[in-house]
């Protein structure tokens, strides 16, 4: 997905209105982009509270920036930079980040961001797209781009086998027939969700834009039982899920990734099946929800 | 073109007492009337009329909590109706203790925690050399003590790294910082590649010409010194 956005990116410099703002990561790929666009390809080297400032600044003037880390330094580390610099100034930005929750898990909890999108989620009016596939990824930068306002793009290493576009609103992937449990997928744990109540009657739906979430279509969909999978901080979705549902009788069962530094390296692949997250485990979670109380005794 | 109508001071003093109405202020309001008199009547090329303008400089206040005598200043220049510095805080004020830039016209930065207006700053200016407008500035005032916060030495590095010209920063040094700067507030722009000016913060002239006697071909940091407070 990085290979794609810097593509993308670079083409969407063509409009003499953006700019891409850099703290060195990805710095080489865009050298190419920077050579053609001087002054419009800005890394201010190892700096990410000057690199959220500096996005602020440039939409002060008109200019749309599209800023671009590690998901931990763009949003964790320059939290406040986003919520002053672009959210309290009243402009936007487009924010770009690569290794989601744990895709280098190798790195250590300092590479790792399970609550990005929960940390968005805390300022108003924000556009979060998690694309499942790098074929997802250049429409949803462009219409970002072209956009007024600010939005978060968490881009991974991991990802379903197939792109499905435009998949902002939910999208069924999967029709039990009515009534029957409704799991959502958020993302690149589609695959793992679809393998994980393949012999189950559940309905599956896809987004991969979990703000502003579709309710409309949640509730279009959802019958008593919901079910959440994000590849992020589970439960990030879990209160505009209830919101939605407020007025129907329902139970939700929100999975993601835990809040817990496990202190492990391996892949990302270990982390999703320590965290549940794997086709088994899901199906684990998934069924213990399904049964029906007390007749797991 | 710069402007050169002065701000009577007898109607500035006025215009920050009906602010006060009848508070305590610190001494960093006092101390940076004078800076604020000195861009907003002979340095800065904006007036109520251009606060829209693309091509006007840009003053960004960074130090919010110094925000009395902005907000008189203002009043004073026709930027904002007099009437607004009444009930200033007040539930249906538009004037906070820290500015917000959506609520108050030529405000060009909402501001109050420290160590945001010179990141928003290199931003303005990187945008507006983009754009070609090269003989458009940009001014962040800053406190000696705003300096603590790291996120200005981010700016100031990257800022002389490329030689943004079109950047000037203002350190009011009313020697506030817990800790100090030993050899001086401008040594840590000036070893980053900026030229540096250090007067006296009281003095029109000497402000006048630290504010404009550079060459436009670096970043350029102003610092005004005040120890008196008032």
């Amino acid at each position: 997905m990085r290979e794609t956005f810097v593509t993308t990116a670079a083409e969407v410099l063509a409009d003499p209105r953006t700019t891409i703002v850099l703290a060195d990561i990805s710095a080489a790929a865009f050298a190419p982009a920077a050579a053609r666009y001087p002054g419009r390809v800005v890394n201010v080297g190892i700096r990410e509270q000057l690199m959220v400032g500096v996005a602020g600044g440039l939409a002060l003037t008109g200019q749309r920036p599209i800023v671009h880390s590690y998901a931990p330094f763009l949003v964790e580390r320059a939290y406040e930079q986003i919520k002053l610099d672009l959210d309290h100034q009243g402009v936007g930005a487009v924010l770009v980040s690569v290794g989601a929750s744990h895709d280098r898990a190798a790195a250590g909890r300092t590479h790792l961001a399970p609550a990005d999108v929960a940390l968005i989620d805390t300022l108003n009016g924000w556009t979060v797209h998690v694309p499942g596939h790098p074929d997802e990824v250049p429409a949803l930068l462009r219409d970002a781009v072209c956009g007024q306002g600010s939005a978060y793009l968490r881009l991974s290493t991991q990802t379903n086998a197939r792109a499905y576009p435009e998949a902002g609103e939910l999208r069924v992937v999967r029709d039990a027939g009515p009534g029957t449990p409704l799991l959502v997928a958020v993302g690149p744990l589609l695959d793992a969700a679809l393998a994980a109540v393949a012999d189950r009657p559940v309905t599956v739906a896809y987004t991969h834009r979990p703000r502003p979430f579709d309710t409309a279509g949640l509730r279009a969909l959802a019958g008593t039982e919901v079910i959440l999978v994000e590849p992020y901080l589970a439960g990030t979705s879990a209160r505009v899920v209830g919101a939605a549902l407020a007025d129907k009788p329902h139970r939700l069962h929100a999975l993601g990734v835990g809040r817990s530094d496990l202190r492990r390296y391996g892949t990302s692949e270990d982390h999703d099946r320590w965290h549940g997250l794997d086709a088994a485990g899901l199906r684990r979670s998934v069924d213990a929800f399904l049964t029906p109380a007390g007749a797991a005794a | 073109m710069t402007t050169t109508t002065a701000t009577d001071p007898a109607v500035l003093r006025a215009l920050l007492d009906r602010v006060r109405a009848g508070r305590e202020f610190g001494a960093n309001v006092y101390s940076t009337l004078d800076v604020l008199q000195v861009l907003y009547d002979r340095v800065l090329r904006i007036t109520p009329e251009t606060v829209d303008n693309p091509d006007r400089d840009r003053f960004l206040l960074s130090k919010g909590h110094a925000v009395a005598g902005y907000y008189a200043l203002l009043a004073a220049r026709g930027f904002i109706p007099v009437t607004w510095l009444d009930d200033q805080g007040g539930p249906e004020s538009r004037l906070g203790d820290h500015p917000d830039r959506l609520l108050v016209p030529g405000v060009e930065i909402g501001c109050g925690s420290l160590g945001h207006g010179l990141g928003l700053g290199v931003g303005t200016a990187l945008g507006l050399r983009a754009q070609g407008r090269t003989d458009t500035r940009v001014y962040v005032l800053l406190g000696d003590a705003e300096l603590d916060e790291g996120s200005n030495h981010e700016a100031i590095a990257y800022a002389g790294a490329t030689g943004l010209g079109n950047l000037t920063a203002i350190v009011l040094d009313n020697r506030s910082a817990s800790h100090g700067w030993p050899g001086g507030a401008a040594s840590r722009f000036t070893v980053n590649g900026w030229t540096a000016a250090t007067v006296d913060g009281r003095d029109h002239a000497a402000l006048h010409t630290a504010l404009t006697g550079h060459d436009h071909h670096r970043p350029h940091v102003v610092v005004a010194v005040v120890t008196d407070g008032e």
